[in-house]
């Protein structure tokens, strides 16, 4: 089986985070690491029909989210954005109503959350995050677009596609290449000439940046630095944020096929929450007493959620046909009377 | 089809194309299915300024087939701009741009040229709407000069409305003429609603006198209505862009033997206007529908099933399609004899006249 150790992260020189800022996001990292773990029963209950974890990639999605400005940016998610959505504040029921099957994209306000409907299309809406961004330029706003996808994704020409047309149109845009080290059951090797999504950075004309994705500081001063160039005009920046899917793709998936469980095992030294938690600790920013609170609050707040998606209606029939457009069709108000008399 | 009546098919074309496109000296109060599709560009940026251009070769150029000429001196280069070559990317664009709250009017320049962009029309403009119940406003107007007829290379004669019509969420129109151009094209980017706009490029040259008080003064038909551009009683012609003047050509000739053909042009292709198609059909009692695409699985077996659905009873024939036939769209000397000619939809008509 291909096995293969990244190549070597940048050593990161990042400074470490603020305590109360490594505080906050140590708890975001655990409750999304919760979250997950119920996501993960939830499907073993038959209450969710599959579930895709995040497990392994907290640091990189918690310290890359909280850099944003919530109330400027917009980030572009994929499937496996569950600690992005928690860290921006958007509605963690109706986040995980998509995998319960409730609604494809999700039932929380993907608008007023800042965070797109989630997409199943593996490479599809990076270029969104491009024209987002162009059109904050356009209008002389200042916010950035942050664009999330796998070292799968960077295969996609859509993705070639969108990281020139940023650097051509120097569009204000962050692209976060989370590097998970697998796509479904594809490893790095078979997937990435070169080696490096990051390299290809240069021939966009744009910033590329490796870090330490398992490195909460590093993956955040990197992202906060790219927002910062995207904000002042310098344009787009490609963040590769080397990490692991600690699980199998998703719930359906078999891993013994393709990987050595001994990979898997040689993970758990890297787990973000167990490095995040060392650092707190050896920087005297967390003690004990934090820990056992934060282990209350958080479960509590997962156990929240979880009962909050379990118990969440099923969408109405209407919504079949109520957002298919904005402007009246009769060919629709045909359909949906005859759903009226021969469904309902 | 016997060679004689070839050639009699494309005599009669020849002519009706010279006729239809005003050869005369035109007086300038004329205009252009190009002129008009420009100005309706021009008035949607003058009017809001959410309203963006773009595409390839749309900016200094002016486009392809000049359609947005002048409209980056006059509206900036902001607004109205070149990209590169990415079609997939400038529809993602799009739908970025929608999304942040601009009313983007993407160019395809050719319509081979959409099919790379077909996941994100298919997969992201059609559905983000919906994927986001109602809150990620849509407004774009995807252009796609489109149709054959004009001798051009391989990829550039396609009939994309049979494919967009067939996705939820888009909304898909082709303008026939100069003036219902202007209108239709402006209504496609004041509508909320992703449209794919699809322009007969053999018909951007036709001329049209501009109406007394300029093309605003034009008549302007409602969202989703097809029109009746001739009365007739004896059959229905059923056509979109290119072929609705084939149609009048054909009847004309028809007319020559007391045949009396009704024209309609469908105008919007999704949602399409069933019932007033039907109507027409219902009268006349007898349906032809002609279109460049394919015959298999084109628009022209909607059309029939919606008319036979509605006017069954009062059709006395079998609904005809006169298509394109299932081949790749050929190259110039054979573009004629794979096009409906006013002979085969004349033969058509016969066929229902005699059922
Ligand atoms: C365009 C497209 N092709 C294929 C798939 C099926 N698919 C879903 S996820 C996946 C792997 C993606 O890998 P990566 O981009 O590394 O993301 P990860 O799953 O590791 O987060 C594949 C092949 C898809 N969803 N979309
Ligand atoms: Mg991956």
């Amino acid at each position: 089986m291909p096995t293969r150790e990244p190549p070597d992260p940048r050593p990161h020189r990042a400074r470490p985070l603020p305590p109360d800022l490594a505080r906050r996001l140590y708890r975001l990292m655990l409750t999304a690491r919760m979250i997950d773990t119920e996501a993960v029963a939830l499907q073993r209950q038959g209450v969710f029909p599959a579930y895709v974890s995040l497990r392994g990639q907290e640091a990189a999605q918690v310290g890359s989210a909280a850099a944003m400005d919530p109330e400027r940016d917009f980030a572009f998610p994929t499937y496996r954005e569950l600690a992005v959505a928690l860290t921006l504040g958007v509605d963690m029921v109706g986040y995980l109503a998509s995998h319960r099957a409730l609604w494809h994209g999700g039932l929380y306000d993907p608008m007023a959350s800042r965070f797109a409907p989630i997409n199943a299309v593996v490479g599809g809406p990076v270029p969104h995050a491009v024209g987002w961004a162009l059109g904050e330029r356009l209008a002389g706003r200042t916010g950035v677009a942050v664009s999330y996808f796998g070292d799968g994704a960077s295969s996609e020409g859509d993705v070639h596609e969108a990281m020139n047309l940023a650097g051509v149109l120097t569009a204000p845009v962050v692209f976060v290449c989370q590097n998970n080290r697998w796509a479904l059951s594809v490893p790095n090797e078979r997937q990435i000439a070169g080696g490096s999504v990051a390299a290809r950075a240069a021939g966009y004309g744009m910033a590329g940046v490796t870090v330490d994705g398992d490195d909460l500081a590093a993956v955040h001063d990197a992202t906060r630095a790219a927002l910062e160039r995207a904000r002042s005009g310098g344009g787009p920046t490609l963040i590769e944020a080397l990490t692991y899917r600690a699980g199998p793709h998703s719930t359906s998936d078999d891993t013994s096929r393709y990987r050595d469980p001994a990979e898997e095992r040689a993970w758990a030294d890297r787990d973000p929450l167990v490095r995040t938690r060392a650092a707190l600790e050896a920087a005297g920013a967390a003690d004990a007493a934090f820990f056992a609170a934060a282990e209350a609050e958080c479960r509590a707040e997962a156990e929240r959620i979880r009962d909050g998606v379990s118990a969440a209606p099923e969408p109405p029939g209407t919504d079949l046909f109520d957002h298919v457009f904005r402007e009246p069709a009769p060919h629709l108000a045909a359909q949906r009377r005859v759903w009226e008399e021969e469904v309902r | 089809m016997s060679p004689t009546a070839t050639a009699g098919t494309a005599a009669a074309a020849t002519a009706a194309t010279a006729a239809e496109r005003g050869r005369a000296a035109a007086p300038p109060a004329h205009l252009t299915m190009r002129d008009a599709l420009n100005r309706a560009l021009d008035t949607a940026l003058a009017e809001d300024p959410a309203t963006l251009v773009f595409g390839e070769d749309v900016g200094r150029l002016g486009g392809v087939f000049r359609v947005t000429d002048g409209l980056q001196r006059r509206h900036g280069a902001d607004r109205v701009f070149d990209t590169p070559i990415a079609e997939s990317g400038i529809v993602g664009l799009a739908v970025g741009l929608a999304m942040n709250g601009w009313r983007p009017v993407p160019e395809i320049q050719f319509d081979g040229f959409a099919y790379p962009a077909v996941d994100q029309i298919v997969n992201q403009m059609a559905r983000m709407h919906y994927r986001s119940r109602g809150t990620a406003p849509m407004p774009i107007t995807l252009r796609v000069p489109s149709f054959g007829g004009i001798q051009a290379p391989e990829h550039h004669g396609e009939s994309l409305e049979a494919l967009f019509a067939h996705v939820p969420g888009l909304r898909v129109a082709a303008p026939a003429d100069p003036l219902d151009a202007y209108h239709l094209l402006l209504q496609s980017i004041r509508g909320d609603d992703p449209v794919v706009f699809l322009e007969p490029k053999s018909r951007y040259w036709d001329r049209a006198p501009l109406p007394e008080g300029g093309l605003a003064a034009a008549p302007e038909l409602p969202v989703g209505a097809s029109r009746v551009v001739r009365p007739g009683r004896h059959a229905t012609l059923v056509a979109w862009g290119a072929m609705v003047r084939r149609c009048l050509a054909a009847a004309d000739l028809a007319a020559e033997d007391g045949v009396e053909l009704e024209v309609v042009d469908l105008r919007w292709l999704k949602p399409l206007d069933a019932d007033a198609v039907a109507a027409s059909a219902a009268r006349t009692r007898r349906a032809v529908v002609v279109h460049e695409a394919p015959l298999t699985a084109g628009l022209g077996g909607e059309v029939a099933a919606l008319v036979t659905e509605r006017a069954f009873r009062d059709l006395a024939a079998p609904v005809q399609r006169v298509t394109g036939f299932d081949v790749p769209y050929p190259a110039g000397p054979l573009e004629p004899q794979y096009l409906p000619t006013v002979d085969r939809i004349l033969f058509a008509v016969q066929r229902t006249l005699e059922y």
